[in-house]
């Protein structure tokens, strides 16, 4: 792994390019608890890229890291090849990192449709007097905007709900929303937080699916913390292990299953 | 049956996203605005004009505004009457400062004075939230009115503290001043209504209103998807605040045509607006309509059905009708949070099977 550079190729014979974001020596601490412990590793354009571990690993620390959320104690966050300096939660939004939420973060009192549509609000640029008239700009940018989110909304198969209110939905399909408002904004990485938790097994095929054709359709970076080990080994090219705040494994599904601290963690080992 | 879409096909994105995209609502919307512009100015008379139209016309604007902040981007203001005094103070300023200019750029001039106002009492939102906020859209309120009170530079030190509207005309016809006739007060404000409710519309369906939307429903997931909660918050402040200084305006000018800030614009002109908001509906243009509507002609009814068909004295009345409006405010709270908008709504879902089953 460690020599290539250019990128790899995956058994099933997807490209992977370059590094896109490198994380260096991230360390993070709320006062005495420290969260994150002088964790390191990298994301490539085009893969799937699991963070697991066991419950306050970690893992969503990590991915608010990542999405801006929280500022680093230690440590830099480089993307595209720069350090990203300490910016606010929208501005790392702009740079195209988009993220789905744990507990499902859409909001209540609007249709699908506008949620998808915020989704879009970084690329889109007509003014407030612009939409406060409503003449040509602003109306052919809502044109063009609406016509990608139908896109999506057609991928991820929601077309007869796009009018609902979004508070009145179930939870797999709030999920599914959570997803496209993300992928509106045709983001460099998109970031998911648990996916999958909750749903039974079809919607956890569905989502599945949704995923893996997201990254074979627009080749979208894809960064994902699972509990579901079978899910992420299936979905996964590589897989970040934490534990107690400390990664203790990097690697393809296959070699970290096999390590032993991994085994360690997660079935836990006898004290003598 | 009586209210239907089917059958009422879009072909385009525009289509769809119209203001009004089912046929029969636009139908309907059309029908008021010619009425409303071509029945009633041929009808209207001083009592009309005074006591239902013209208030009508300018708290639905007020109303507008306020639901723009409070129901659209879910600030909660307490400030709605001391902005509406910036608004009438900053007309009267220009009306009497520059006679020259046509009045119905002070009126717009006046709302810009009332947005920069209110942007800077709205950044504080960015640090407090919900009842924080209140208080301290409160303390403007109370600082406001001080303010105009005690400098008596903007009220052109006029013996009584008053202001008074001077005359002033728009194409030879009197828009403010005793001279004024019903029906030019009643179409000036119906104008500017319309457009305010246009402008609001168009806010709300765009970009602009899905980023105040976002950060009322959950500012955080807000900010992370992108939204600048500082710019959404301030430009929320900023277009409530104009829409507000311009009702200010013309309740001062056009309908009173004299003020006294303490009066005019105290804490009880806050709450009616934001009655006004609650009972229509929270972030629902037409819920700033129908809930101005209610508490306009809601006194109107009653005095005239207590004082002038059963003949009760005024007195009784006036305090049964405060009782009744209070009763009516918890009774919406409790049964139905999203005013009559709401109800308009379900009664229109209602209507689309109705008096079938199915």
């Amino acid at each position: 792994m460690k020599d290539m550079v250019e990128g790899y190729t995956t058994p099933d014979g997807r490209q992977i390019g370059g590094v896109l974001m490198e994380l260096k020596n991230i360390t993070l601490r709320f006062g005495g608890v420290v969260a994150i412990k002088d964790i390191s590793f990298d994301i490539r354009e085009g893969e799937i890229r699991a963070i697991i571990g066991p419950n306050g690993a970690g893992k969503s620390s990590m991915l608010n890291v990542i999405s801006g959320f929280y500022v680093p104690t230690e440590g830099e966050v480089w993307f595209h090849g720069q350090k990203r300096p300490a910016m606010r939660p929208y501005q790392v939004a702009r740079l195209g990192i988009a993220r789905t939420f744990q507990n499902i973060a859409l909001f209540d009192g609007m249709s699908v449709l506008d949620n998808i549509m915020t989704g879009r609000l970084t690329l889109m640029k007509s003014g407030l007097l612009t939409q406060a008239m409503w003449w040509g700009k602003a109306a052919a940018e809502e044109d063009e905007h609406r016509e990608k989110v139908e896109k999506i909304i057609d991928f991820l198969e929601i077309q007869n709900i796009r009018k609902t209110p979004v508070g009145r939905l179930p939870y797999g399909l709030k999920k599914r929303v959570e997803l496209a408002r993300a992928l509106a904004a045709e983001p460099k990485i998109l970031l998911l937080d648990e996916p999958m938790a909750g749903m039974n097994v079809e919607e956890k095929e569905d989502m599945c699916r949704f995923i893996l054709d997201v990254n074979d359709e627009f080749g979208t970076t894809t960064v994902l913390i699972e509990h579901d080990m079978g899910v992420v080994m299936d979905l996964s090219d590589r897989v970040v292990v934490m534990d107690y705040g400390r990664k203790i494994g990097d690697g393809p599904p296959d070699e970290v299953r096999n390590n032993q601290d991994v085994i360690d963690a997660y079935l836990g080992v006898a004290h003598e | 049956m009586f209210y239907r879409e089917a059958g009422d096909f879009k072909t385009s994105y525009r289509a769809d996203s119209q203001t009004f995209p089912i046929r029969l609502d636009r139908m309907g919307y059309i029908a008021a605005l010619v009425v409303a512009y071509a029945v009633v100015p041929f009808f209207i008379d001083d009592y009309w004009a005074n006591a239902v139209f013209v208030p009508f016309l300018i708290y639905a604007i007020a109303a507008i505004g306020l639901n723009i902040l409070v129901g659209f981007a879910g600030q909660v203001s307490l400030g709605t009457g001391g902005f509406m005094a910036v608004g009438a103070y900053a007309v009267y300023k220009l009306m009497t400062g520059f006679p020259e200019v046509p009045f119905f750029f002070h009126v717009i001039l006046a709302g810009g004075v009332t947005a920069f106002v209110g942007v800077l009492f709205g950044l504080p939102s960015l640090r407090i939230k919900g009842f924080y906020l209140a208080v301290a859209t409160l303390a403007a309120q109370f600082f406001l009115v001080w303010l105009f009170n005690k400098v008596p530079w903007f009220y052109n030190y006029s013996a009584s503290g008053q202001i008074t509207a001077p005359d002033r005309t728009m194409f030879g016809i009197y828009i403010t001043g005793a001279q004024t006739s019903a029906v030019a007060k009643y179409l000036f404000c119906l104008v500017i209504l319309t457009l305010v409710a246009l402008m609001a519309r168009n806010l709300t369906r765009g970009t602009v209103g899905r980023k105040w939307m976002a950060i009322r429903d959950m500012d955080i997931a807000a900010e992370i998807i992108g939204v600048n909660p500082l710019s959404a918050k301030v430009t929320a402040f900023a277009v409530s605040s104009f829409f507000i200084g311009i009702a200010g305006a013309l309740l001062f000018s056009v309908y009173l045509g004299a003020a006294e800030v303490g009066e005019s614009f105290g804490i009880n002109k806050s709450f009616l607006v934001l009655f006004m908001v609650i009972i229509g509906g929270l972030g629902s243009i037409f819920g700033s309509f129908a809930g101005a509507a209610f508490l306009v002609l809601l006194p109107v009814f009653l005095k005239n059905v207590l004082v002038g068909a059963l003949g009760w004295p005024t007195d009784v009345a006036a305090h049964l009708e405060l009782m009744i409006v209070g009763a009516l405010i918890v009774i919406f709270l409790i049964v139905e949070p999203h005013g009559l908008a709401q109800l308009w709504r379900i009664a229109k879902e209602k209507l689309r099977l109705w008096p079938f089953p199915h």
